[in-house]
């Protein structure tokens, strides 16, 4: 229990985490019926890998399938807009498949019609040397699904953005020539980093996280590009923020035209200005 | 499960596993963080599990600028081979659902690699405790030379302080029962049945207060005695499930508040020690023994960022 200022009494939050000790009494009360529930639930919460043109199943883990020499993921709309003008385009990019996933913060459960801004995991491969990975993911993906997105001598880039006040330091956030870049690598990566590493005491969690962690296990080389940014929204400013990963071993020969994928950026911007025009 | 670093799993046999429960003010896990940067432990490996919430950070008992670039994820086990210690540490909450599954899959790995026995460091919250637990008063009656004159008490942290009663007064005898220099600890202990076999003696001689049962349902009040931690965590599921596993368990705990934890931390660590002995015995001057302990160097910032200039 703690006052606030006001004086009234409130149930102050455990940073523990340990104030659902009551889900371990419905667990031992929980009746047949609450049991199929919670199954029911974690079932529709399951990743299913899916061809996308056919719609049917991948049975066979996506990599398994697939030779795998780099891995490149792009999460939050940022990182997607990123890869989508500056990598995609430089390529001929086929679609291999998607990772379906539904939980409380999607608001659609329906894969058919995707705009480019609203899209789920989408998986592509390079048609010229198929053996290099693409995945843009720019939907929410809850904690207990961020395990089994991850499926198991490839390197693996992670592209993503956090909001600036996430960062610390022993400056003040609103001094931080945002948006900027850190990186954290495995233990496996022996490439340098074209930014500074994130410093103590900073974390990542989600899927990012959950990602590098299973490379750092599983001892494959991989490396996450943080860009720090007071803007969470598609911005140009932000995505130009990650040019500097176009000169790095991990996009090297995937990126063609810088001029054009910046005028490509650039229509990708104003296209999601109009449709956020609340009076249309 | 448990992963090595290196090519193959280190013999861990006989060794003493020490882990946090994440609970309270994150007191275990602080006072794991203290222990492993003051010991300089070394990892060995990693619990990689799908019940914690994921996270990762650079080394956080990072010393020197060629250290501060491992990476660390949310479960990772240190270890002493010279005083045969191998410490786990958990750095984020379970994921809903998953608290029972690690417990089983944590303590399948202990009997499985040949720990002697675990410890368990943990807290629980100290607005519930009871009043047997509280024990902040005591009762003195004194008998002065015509009649006896009752004295209340309360405890202060620094009981030495206090002076012995005054000439004319001497105790009364019925109140020896209630050492008069007695006063309450927030600390407690807890063994399995497996445990108490082999360590009882050593734990009777250090004078440390046993947890007490409490109701297990404390609106009724015909309701049955158990044990419980509340915000304890996954601590009495551990305890339980390793007194029916006959494994060798110890909980110490200490009744804490949410709120800057750091020396909850470094009273339990001391605790800890009283037992262990991983530090040399505290002297008495009580200054002493907040700097012998190595506070990393990932405990910076842990109340945010630094403050704009322009608000001052």
């Amino acid at each position: 229990m703690a006052a606030t200022f006001f004086g009234e009494v409130v149930k102050a939050p455990c940073r523990a985490g340990t104030e659902d000790e009551e889900e371990e009494e419905e667990g031992r009360r929980e009746t047949p019926e609450d049991r199929e529930v919670r199954l029911q639930l974690a079932r529709k919460r399951e990743v299913r890998l899916l061809r996308r043109q056919t719609k049917t199943s991948l049975e066979v883990s996506l990599l398994e399938k697939y030779p795998c020499s780099k891995f490149i993921i792009a999460i939050g709309n940022n990182a997607v807009a990123f890869l989508s003008s500056f990598v995609m385009n430089s390529g001929v990019w086929e679609e291999v498949g998607c990772a379906k996933l539904w939980n409380e913060w999607c608001r659609t459960t329906d894969t058919t019609h995707l705009s480019s801004t609203e899209a789920f995991c989408v998986f592509y491969h390079l048609k010229s040397n198929p053996s290099v990975f693409l995945c843009q993911c720019s939907c929410y993906v809850a904690e207990d699904q961020q395990y089994q997105w991850l499926e198991k001598n490839m390197q693996i880039t992670i592209l993503t953005c956090r909001h600036v006040t996430d960062y610390k330091t022993s400056e003040s956030t609103g001094s931080l020539p945002s948006p900027f870049l850190r990186a954290l690598k495995t233990q496996n990566f022996k490439d340098s980093a074209c930014c500074p590493l994130l410093e103590q005491p900073n974390i990542v969690h989600d899927l990012p996280a959950a990602v590098l962690s299973y490379c750092q296990v599983w001892k494959i080389p991989a490396i996450l590009y943080l860009c720090y940014t007071d803007v969470m929204k598609l911005d140009l400013i932000t995505v130009e923020a990650f040019k500097p990963i176009l000169s790095t071993r991990s996009l090297k020969g995937l990126v063609k035209n810088i001029p054009q994928s910046t005028e490509i950026l650039k229509k990708l911007m104003t296209t999601n200005e109009i449709q956020s025009n609340i009076y249309t | 499960m448990f992963v090595p670093c290196g090519e193959s799993a280190p013999d861990l046999a006989g060794f003493t596993l020490l882990m946090p429960a994440v609970s309270v003010g994150n007191v275990g896990q602080l006072a794991m963080d203290l222990i492993i940067s003051t010991l300089n432990m070394s990892k060995i490996g990693y619990f990689y599990t799908d019940c914690l919430v994921p996270m990762v950070g650079n080394n956080p008992y990072a010393t020197t600028e060629g250290n501060s670039t491992e990476l660390s994820i949310n479960a990772e086990v240190y270890s002493l081979p010279s005083r045969k210690l191998v410490a786990l540490q958990l750095r984020s909450i379970f994921i809903k659902y998953k608290s029972k599954p690690f417990c089983e899959k944590l303590l399948s790995w202990v009997k499985s690699s040949g720990c002697a026995r675990v410890i368990v460091l943990s807290s629980s919250h100290s607005y519930q405790r009871n009043d047997l637990q509280l024990r902040s008063f005591y009762l003195f009656i004194f008998e002065t030379e015509s009649c006896p004159v009752t004295q209340a008490g309360v405890q202060w942290h620094g009981l030495s302080s206090l002076q012995p009663p005054p000439p004319g007064f001497k105790r009364f005898s019925c109140l020896s029962l209630l050492s008069s220099w007695d006063y309450s600890t927030p600390f407690r202990y807890l063994l399995t049945p497996s445990m108490q076999k082999s360590v009882q003696n050593k734990i009777k001689s250090l004078n440390w207060e046993e947890m007490e049962k409490s109701r297990c349902i404390p609106e009724i009040d015909d309701s049955e005695f158990c044990i419980r931690i509340p915000g304890g965590g996954i601590t009495k599921t551990l305890y339980d499930e390793s007194c029916s596993k006959e494994i060798q368990m110890a909980v110490l705990l200490k009744f804490v508040s949410e709120g800057d934890n750091i020396p909850d931390a470094l009273g339990l660590v001391e605790y800890l020690n009283e037992w262990l002995q991983i530090l040399k015995p505290l002297s008495d001057d009580p200054t002493v023994s907040a700097s012998r302990w190595k506070i990393p160097s990932s405990w910076r910032l842990l109340f945010g960022s630094g403050l704009p200039p322009a608000l001052f």
